[in-house]
C-alpha cells in the first residue's frame, strides 16, 4: 500500500472537520431526549413540533418569498454588469462598475447592513419612500450583494464563450438584443441558472444584513433561529437546521452541477 | 431620424446604465451616508442624529463633529475592540493556512476526476447555512457537549473544559467558518504549478522541507495572499461567531458595532466605527483586487 502523504492526511483530517459537526447535528436532532447532549433514543418527535411552530412556518414562507424575488433581480443586474465587464471596451466608467459590484463579496456584511439601513431611513425622511423597511427592503439588499456572485459566475462564462456566433449574428443582420435573447442566453443560461440558485441559498441563509434592512412586518428565518439559538441550544432548532441543511446542499449541489454541465457541454466538441 | 447607430447606442447606455445605476444607489451612496453620520452628534430624534447641513438666511452651515472620532481614541474599550478584531483574523487566517494549504496541495496532486469530487465536498459546508454551522459548534462545545463527554469518558479530563463563551471557540468558529474561502484560491494556483521544478530540486540534492519553502511556497503566493484577504477581511467585522460562541470578555468590533446600533441606539458612533474599519481593511482589500485581477490576467 501506498504510504499516505502529510498533506493526504491533512486533507482527510479537515474533511472531517468540516463535516463531523453537521452529522452530530443530524443525528442529535433525532434524540428522544428533552437535553440535546444526552441521547435517549431515537424519535422524530422534534421535527413534529417544528411543523406545529407557527412563527418559524411564517419566517419560512417570507424568507422564501424574499429569496425568490432577491435571486431574479441579482440575475438581472448581475448578468448586465457581467456583460459590461467582458464586452465593453476598457473605460472609466466600466472600471468603477467592475469595483463596484464585486465589492460586496468582500465588504464585511456589518458595513453593508448599516450602510443599507441608513440609506433606508434618509430616503424616507427626503422621499417619503420606503414608508416602513420590510420584504421590500430586504430584497433591495440581497438584490444588490447576490448581484456580486452573480456577475462573477456569469462573467466568466462570458469570458470563455466564442464570439463568433454573436459576431455572424449581428453580421447577418439581427439587432443587439435580439442576439443577446437568442444567442447569447441560450450559450450560458447554465451559468445564468446556477447563479439564480447560488443567490437564492445566500439570500436564504443571510442573517446580518437582513436583520439590518428589515422591519417589523418581515422577520426571516435565519432571524428566528440567531434569536431563538442566543437563549441556548434546543432540540426543535436541531430539527430545523437538518432540514435547512438537507435543503441548501441540495440547491448548493444542484446549481454547481448546472455550471458543471455547461462546462462539459462547451468542452465536449473539442475532444 | 432613426439611424440604428442610435438604437445601438441607446441599448448600449442601458446595459451599462441600470447596472450603473442599482450600484450608486444602493452601494455607493450608502457608503456617503455613513461617512455623513458619523460626523453627526447622536439626539433623541427620529432619525437619532442632528442633522449635518443647515440652510438658513443665504448661508450654508456645515456641521463636522470629530468627536465620535476622539471618542474612539480615547475610550479604550473601542481600540481594544478593535485590537483584539485584528488579532483573532490574524490568528484564525493562519490557522486556516495551516489547515488550509496540506488540504489544497492534496487536492491539486490528486487524479483529475477525484479533484472535483474533493473540491466539491470541500465547497459544499460553506454554502450550506453559516448560522446553523456556527449554532452546530455550540452543542459540541458547551460544557455538557459531547467533546468534554467523550474526553471526560476517556479519562483525559475529570472536570469539563470551559470552551464555549471563550475567544478558543471563536478560533474554531472562524476557522471553522472560513476554511474553504482559503482552500479555493489555494487550489486554483497548485493546480497550475509544474510538478517539474520540484523534481528538478530534489534531483539536485534539495531537501523536500528546503524545496517547499524555496520553490512550491514562493509560487503559490498569489493564492495565499488571495486565500488570507478572503478570510481575514470577513473576519475582523464577524458578528456572528463572537456572538454565539464567544464569551462578554471577547469584543469584537463587528459585535460592537452592532451594540452601539442596536442597543445604544447611537448611529453616529456606529458609523464611524463602520468608517475606521473600512479604513483598516482598505488595504488588504486593495491587495485582494490586485492579486485577484493579476491571476485573472494569466488565466486569460
Amino acid at each position: 500500500m501506498k504510504k499516505l502523504s502529510f498533506s493526504s492526511c491533512m486533507l482527510w483530517f479537515g474533511l472531517i472537520f468540516l463535516y463531523a459537526p453537521m452529522l452530530i447535528l443530524v443525528i442529535y436532532s433525532f434524540n428522544e431526549s428533552k437535553l440535546v447532549t444526552v441521547w435517549g433514543g431515537f424519535s422524530p418527535k422534534w421535527y413534529g413540533e417544528l411543523f406545529a411552530d407557527q412563527q418559524i412556518l411564517d419566517a419560512v414562507w417570507t424568507s422564501l418569498r424574499i429569496a425568490f424575488y432577491s435571486s431574479t433581480m441579482a440575475v438581472i443586474i448581475g448578468t448586465m454588469a457581467a456583460f459590461v465587464m467582458t464586452r465593453f471596451k476598457r473605460s472609466w466608467a466600466k472600471l468603477t462598475l467592475s469595483n463596484m459590484i464585486t465589492a460586496p463579496l468582500v465588504m464585511p456584511e456589518v458595513i453593508t447592513g448599516l450602510s443599507l439601513l441608513l440609506l433606508f431611513v434618509h430616503m424616507a425622511d427626503l422621499l417619503g419612500w420606503p414608508k416602513e423597511r420590510g420584504m421590500l427592503t430586504v430584497w433591495i439588499a440581497h438584490s444588490t450583494f447576490c448581484a456580486a456572485y452573480v456577475a462573477v459566475v456569469v462573467s466568466s462564462r462570458l469570458r470563455e464563450l466564442d464570439m463568433s456566433i454573436e459576431e455572424a449574428a449581428l453580421d447577418l443582420g439581427a439587432t443587439p438584443l435580439k442576439t443577446f435573447f437568442l444567442i447569447t442566453v441560450p450559450m450560458i443560461s447554465p451559468a445564468l441558472v446556477a447563479g439564480w440558485l447560488l443567490s437564492f441559498s445566500l439570500s436564504l441563509d443571510d442573517l446580518v444584513i437582513a436583520s439590518f434592512a428589515s422591519g417589523p412586518g418581515a422577520t426571516t428565518l435565519p432571524m428566528v433561529v440567531f434569536s431563538s439559538v442566543r437563549l441556548g441550544v434546543s432540540p426543535k432548532i436541531n430539527a430545523l437546521a437538518t432540514l435547512i441543511i438537507l435543503c441548501v446542499s441540495l440547491i448548493a449541489f444542484l446549481s454547481w452541477y448546472m455550471a458543471r454541465r455547461a462546462e462539459k457541454r462547451e468542452r465536449m466538441p473539442l475532444n | 431620424m432613426k439611424l440604428p447607430i442610435f438604437k445601438w447606442l441607446k441599448g448600449r447606455f442601458l446595459t451599462i446604465g441600470v447596472p450603473y445605476a442599482w450600484l450608486l444607489l444602493f452601494f455607493a451612496l450608502p457608503f456617503a451616508i455613513v461617512l455623513k453620520i458619523s460626523f453627526s452628534t447622536a439626539a433623541i430624534a427620529i432619525p437619532p442624529y442632528e442633522a449635518t447641513f443647515q440652510y438658513a438666511d443665504d448661508v450654508l452651515n456645515i456641521f463636522l463633529h470629530l468627536g465620535n472620532y476622539f471618542m474612539l481614541l480615547d475610550d479604550p474599550m473601542y481600540y481594544t475592540a478593535y485590537l483584539s478584531s485584528l488579532k483573532m483574523a490574524v490568528v484564525s487566517t493562519l490557522g486556516c493556512l495551516i489547515i488550509g494549504y496540506p488540504m489544497a496541495y492534496a487536492i491539486a496532486r490528486a487524479p483529475a476526476r477525484l479533484q472535483t469530487v474533493l473540491l466539491l465536498l470541500v465547497m459544499l459546508p460553506s454554502w450550506t447555512s453559516f448560522l446553523i454551522r456556527v449554532y452546530a459548534w455550540m452543542g459540541l462545545l458547551s460544557n455538557t457537549g459531547i467533546i468534554n463527554n467523550t474526553l471526560m469518558w476517556l479519562g483525559v479530563i475529570s472536570e469539563p473544559l470551559q470552551i464555549l463563551n471563550t475567544n478558543i471557540a471563536v478560533y474554531i468558529g472562524i476557522i471553522y467558518a472560513y476554511l474553504p474561502f482559503m482552500i479555493l484560491p489555494l487550489y486554483a494556483t497548485l493546480v497550475k504549478f509544474d510538478m517539474s521544478l520540484v523534481e528538478a530540486a530534489s534531483d539536485l540534492g534539495s531537501s523536500r522541507l528546503n524545496t517547499f519553502w524555496k520553490i512550491t511556497f514562493p509560487l503559490s503566493k498569489s493564492g495565499v495572499i488571495a486565500g488570507s484577504m478572503l478570510v481575514f477581511i470577513p473576519a475582523v467585522g464577524e458578528f456572528v461567531i463572537p456572538e454565539l460562541l464567544g464569551g462578554p470578555d471577547s469584543l469584537m468590533i463587528g459585535k460592537v458595532l452592532w451594540q452601539e446600533f442596536f442597543n445604544n441606539r447611537d448611529w453616529p458612533v456606529a458609523s464611524s466605527l463602520a468608517i475606521v474599519m473600512l479604513a483598516l481593511l482598505i488595504i488588504p482589500i486593495t491587495l485582494f483586487h490586485r492579486y485577484q485581477a493579476r491571476s485573472l490576467e494569466k488565466d486569460l
